[in-house]
C-alpha cells in the first residue's frame, strides 16, 4: 500500500522550539492505563517539571508541569480522543526563564534493571509514537519472557509527519544514548533501528552516531504503508511473524519508537521528565508547516499561530496522520504526550463522495497488512454480525486503514471495523451480565 | 482569528484517487476502439446493434433503479459488451430486449450493481441465444461498404428479418467443427474473419487489456490463466489427434479473446482473492475447450464463463488468504500428526 508521501512540506524543516505559550492544558490521561492521580490543587504556583499528578500503580505515569506558572484551574476539559478529561490549566508566567529546578542525575550504567524502569515512570515516559503506551512497562517484561533483541522504529510511515526524520537527523546521539540505557535495562545485547528508505538523512545521521563498543545497527526498510505498525516492522527486521494475539515479547523482541528512545536519553542526561516533544504541524491547510518542540499541553490554538495560523479553506484538522488519526474540532484541545502531528486538510485533499455498493474488486484484500478479508468482514459489520467478524479474525485488524484507503466504492471499512470490535465488547459484556443473572435465578431457586 | 467550520470524519482522511466510476468508465473508454474496430469491419450494422444494447441497457437500468446509478458507469459497461457479443446482423429490437434482460434478470434482481453472481451480459446474450437461435447464430461475413446494413437490422418487431442479399458465412469455430477446416492465424488475430461484433479483432482486444491490466483495474491473473489453459489443453488435445484444434487456433478464435479479458474479469462476478482468480481462469479455460471439442456448440466461452461464475462464491470461501500471525491449518494438521 503506497499512499502519497506528502512529507516534503516539512521534511528538511529544522525542529523549531516554539515561543512559551500564554497557558498549557494537561489532562490527567495522556497515557494508555490507569489516569495520573492529581496532587497539585488550584492556585499553586509550580515550576517547569514539576509534579502535577502521580503515577496511579504501574500501568500508569505521572503528569509533570510543562511550563512554570500557576495552576489556574482544576477541571474539564476537550481531549483530543473527543471526549473531555480532567485537566491542570497552567497559565504560564509571562517573563520566566522557564528553568527547571536543579537535578541530580545518577549514571545509568551504575543503576540497576529496576532503578531505571523506576526512573522512567517517573519521568511520565510514553511511548511518542503515537500509542502512548507507557515506555518503562516495555522494560519489565515477565520474567520467563526470553528478550533478545531491541527494535527502534524509525519508520514514520504516515503521509505528511516528520517528526522521527528530523529527530533522528538532528539529534542521533541522543537516540543511541536512549537505545545503549534500553539495552542495559533489558539485559539485550543487540538493537537495531529500522528506517524507511525515504529518509536518507535520517540513516545517514544515526550511521554516523553508532557506536562501536555495542551492537547498534541501521536496517533501511522497504517504504509502503504500514512499515510502522509493530508486527510489520519485526516481520521487515527480523523475519519473525508475531502470533495472533501475542505480543512481540513472544518472539524475544520489544520494539520502541525512536522518539521515546530519545527522550530516555533526555532524562538521562538532564534529568528533566517528559515536557516537551516535537511535533509536525502540517498540511495545505497550516501557512507555515513546521516541526515545532513544544511543551506537552500547548493548546492547538497556540500551536497553529506558532505556524501562522490557518488557511481560510480549511476543512478538517487532524491530531496524529492522516491515516490513523482522529479529527478534532475544538481548538482548545491540548497537544498531549502521543500526538505525533497536527495535520490540517482542505477540502480538495480530505474530498468525501458517496458510498458505492462493493464491487467485489479485491483490492482492500491486497492492501490489508495483515490479510484479512476487510470486503467480508465489512459486510457482516453492516448486518451487526460481530461474533462472525470475531471468527473471522478481527481482532487482528490494527485499524490502519488501508482497505478503507483503496475501497474504490469508498466504503469506510475500518470505521466500521472500529465500531465492530466495540460492538463485540458490549455483546460480550451483555452475555456475561446475562450468565450471572442466570446462575443468580438459578440459585435463588 | 475567527473560528473555521471544521469536519469530525472517521479516518482514514486520505482516499485513493481510484474510484468505482472511474474504473468503470476507464473500461468503457477502453472499448471504444475495440467498438471502431467492429465498425471497419462490419459496417454500419455493427455500430447500431452496439448502440441499440447501450441504449437498452441504459435505459432499462434508469427505469428499474432510478436517476443517481448510471453515473458509475456500469450499466453502459454491460450494454456494449453485449453489442459486441452478437451477430452484426440482428434485428435491433432483438438486441432491445437482450439489453432489458441483461440489466433486470442479470442484475437489478440481485439487488443491483455488486450483488448479481452471473455477469449480465452474458446472461443478457443467453437469453437471446435460447429465444432467436438463427438470429443469433446468422453471421455476416466481413467487409463490404461501410453503409450496407448487414442483415436486416430494422426488422420489425417479432417479425423475422429477411435479408436474402447478405453474405453470410459461419465462424471460424463452426468450420472447424462441422466442416473440420481450419483458419489462418493471421485472419483470426488481425479480425477479418467471421463472427460477433467485437470477437473478431484478438490483438486490439489484447492491447485495450493490457492498458486496463496496467492501470490495475483488471485482474491480469484471470485472462492469463484462461489463455494458459485452453491454449495448452488445446495444444495436448491436438498432439493425440491432429483432428482437433491447435492451441493458437483455440485462442485466437470466437469469443475467447473478448470473455477472457473483458467478460471474466468482471470484478463483481470474479473471486476476490488472486488464489482464486487463477482457479477461476483455469475452470473457463478447461470448460471452454470441452465444450467446444465435444458439445453440441461450436463456441463455449460464454458457457464456460456463466458456470464458473456460479462457482465463485465457493472459490472465495475456499481461497481465504492465511491471516498475519495464524498458521495455516494444513501446517497445524502436519504438527499435529508429527506429535
Amino acid at each position: 500500500m503506497h499512499p502519497p508521501e506528502l512529507k516534503q512540506l516539512t521534511a528538511t524543516q529544522k525542529i523549531r522550539r516554539m515561543p512559551f505559550p500564554s497557558e498549557v492544558v494537561l489532562p490527567l490521561r495522556q497515557h494508555a492505563g490507569k489516569p495520573a492521580r492529581l496532587l497539585a490543587s488550584r492556585g499553586d504556583h509550580v515550576e517547569r517539571g514539576d509534579l502535577l499528578a502521580a503515577a496511579d500503580g504501574f500501568m500508569s505515569v505521572p503528569i509533570h508541569a510543562s511550563a512554570s506558572g500557576r495552576i489556574a484551574e482544576l477541571g474539564w476539559w476537550p481531549h483530543p480522543d473527543g471526549s473531555m478529561a480532567e485537566a491542570v490549566r497552567i497559565t504560564v508566567d509571562r517573563f520566566s526563564a522557564q528553568l527547571p529546578r536543579p537535578r541530580m542525575v545518577p549514571h545509568w550504567e551504575g543503576l540497576s534493571k529496576e532503578q531505571v524502569v523506576n526512573a522512567v515512570q517517573q519521568a511520565g515516559i510514553v511511548g511518542l509514537g503515537g500509542a502512548a503506551f507507557p515506555a518503562h512497562v516495555k522494560l519489565l517484561p515477565p520474567k520467563d519472557a526470553k528478550i533478545e533483541l531491541l527494535l527502534l522504529n524509525g519508520a514514520e510511515c504516515e503521509p505528511y509527519l516528520t517528526t522521527d526524520h528530523r529527530l533522528m537527523a538532528e539529534q542521533p546521539e541522543r537516540v543511541i544514548y536512549g537505545a545503549r540505557i534500553m539495552m542495559h535495562a533489558l539485559g539485550v545485547t543487540r538493537c537495531v533501528i529500522g528506517i524507511e528508505r525515504n529518509k536518507p538523512d535520517a540513516i545517514e545521521a544515526i550511521r554516523g552516531a553508532l557506536p562501536s563498543d555495542a551492537d547498534i545497527t541501521v536496517q533501511p526498510l522497504t517504504v509502503k504503508y504500514p512499515q510502522g505498525a509493530e508486527k510489520m516492522l519485526i516481520k521487515a527486521l527480523t523475519g519473525r511473524e508475531v502470533p495472533s494475539g501475542k505480543l512481540p515479547l513472544n518472539v524475544g523482541v520489544i520494539v520502541q519508537n525512536v522518539g521515546t528512545v530519545a527522550t530516555i536519553g533526555e532524562v538521562f542526561e538532564t534529568g528533566l521528565p517528559l515536557v516537551e516533544r516535537v511535533v509536525t504541524i502540517t498540511g495545505p491547510g497550516v501557512r507555515k508547516p513546521s516541526n515545532l518542540l513544544m511543551p506537552i499541553g500547548t493548546r492547538l490554538r497556540d500551536a497553529l499561530d506558532a505556524c501562522g495560523g490557518l488557511t481560510a479553506d480549511v476543512s478538517e484538522i487532524i491530531f496524529g496522520g492522516p491515516m490513523m488519526g482522529g479529527a478534532v474540532s475544538d481548538l482548545d484541545t491540548p497537544i498531549i504526550k502521543g500526538i505525533t502531528g497536527v495535520v490540517a486538510l482542505t477540502p480538495d485533499v480530505a474530498r468525501t463522495e458517496p458510498t458505492l455498493p462493493c464491487i467485489r474488486c479485491g483490492r482492500c484484500l491486497d492492501s490489508c497488512p495483515v490479510f484479512l478479508n476487510p470486503s467480508q468482514l465489512g459486510l457482516l459489520a453492516q448486518a451487526g454480525r460481530y461474533e462472525e467478524m470475531e471468527a473471522l479474525h478481527l481482532a487482528d485488524c490494527m485499524l490502519c486503514g488501508s482497505c478503507s484507503y483503496v475501497c474504490p466504492s469508498n466504503i469506510p471499512l475500518s470505521q466500521m471495523f472500529a465500531l465492530g470490535k466495540a460492538g463485540l465488547r458490549k455483546q460480550k459484556v451483555k452475555a456475561a451480565a446475562e450468565a450471572a443473572a442466570a446462575v443468580l435465578k438459578v440459585g435463588a431457586a | 482569528m475567527s473560528e473555521p467550520r471544521l469536519d469530525l470524519t472517521a479516518s482514514p482522511h486520505l482516499h485513493s484517487p481510484d474510484s468505482t466510476a472511474k474504473i468503470m468508465w476507464t473500461v468503457v473508454f477502453s472499448l471504444l476502439p475495440i467498438v471502431a474496430a467492429a465498425g471497419y469491419f462490419f459496417g454500419i450494422s455493427a455500430l447500431l446493434v452496439v448502440a441499440t444494447a447501450t441504449l437498452s441497457t441504459v435505459a432499462t437500468e434508469r427505469l428499474i433503479s432510478g436517476p443517481g446509478t448510471l453515473g458509475n458507469g456500469s450499466a453502459t459497461i454491460t450494454g456494449v459488451l453485449l453489442g459486441l457479443v452478437l451477430p452484426a446482423g440482428m434485428p435491433l429490437w432483438m438486441v432491445a430486449i437482450g439489453g432489458v434482460v441483461s440489466i433486470g434478470l442479470g442484475k437489478a434482481i440481485f439487488g443491483g450493481l455488486g450483488q448479481n453472481l452471473f455477469n449480465p451480459a452474458l446472461i443478457g446474450r443467453a437469453f437471446l441465444q435460447a429465444a432467436f437461435p438463427q438470429a443469433i447464430t446468422t453471421w455476416p461475413v466481413a467487409g463490404g461498404s461501410f453503409f450496407a446494413l448487414k442483415g436486416d437490422n430494422f426488422a420489425l418487431p417479432l417479425m423475422r428479418g429477411s435479408a436474402p442479399d447478405v453474405v453470410t458465412h459461419a465462424t471460424p469455430l463452426g468450420l472447424m467443427k462441422f466442416e473440420h477446416t481450419g483458419t489462418g492465424i493471421g485472419s483470426l488475430i488481425l479480425g477479418n474473419v467471421g463472427g460477433s461484433v467485437g470477437e473478431t479483432s484478438a490483438l486490439l482486444i489484447l492491447i485495450c487489456g493490457g492498458y486496463l491490466a496496467y492501470r490495475n483495474y483488471l485482474n491480469w491473473r484471470i485472462p492469463a490463466s484462461i489463455m494458459l489453459t485452453a491454449g495448452l489443453f488445446a495444444a495436448a488435445l491436438h498432439l493425440i489427434n491432429p483432428l482437433y484444434p491447435g492451441g493458437l487456433f483455440m485462442l485466437f478464435s470466437g469469443g475467447l479473446m473478448l470473455g477472457a479479458v473483458y467478460m471474466a474479469t468482471d470484478m463483481v462476478t470474479s473471486p476476490i482473492t488472486h488464489k482464486g482468480c487463477w482457479i477461476f481462469g483455469i475452470g473457463i479455460g478447461l470448460l471452454v475447450v470441452l465444450i467446444r471439442v465435444w458439445g453440441g456448440l461450436p463456441e463455449g466461452v460464454m458457457y464456460a464463463i456463466l458456470i464458473m461464475n456460479s462457482l465463485v462464491p465457493f472459490i472465495n470461501r475456499a481461497t481465504q488468504p492465511r491471516v498475519f500471525g495464524v498458521e495455516a491449518p494444513s501446517r497445524l494438521k502436519r504438527k499435529a500428526v508429527a506429535s
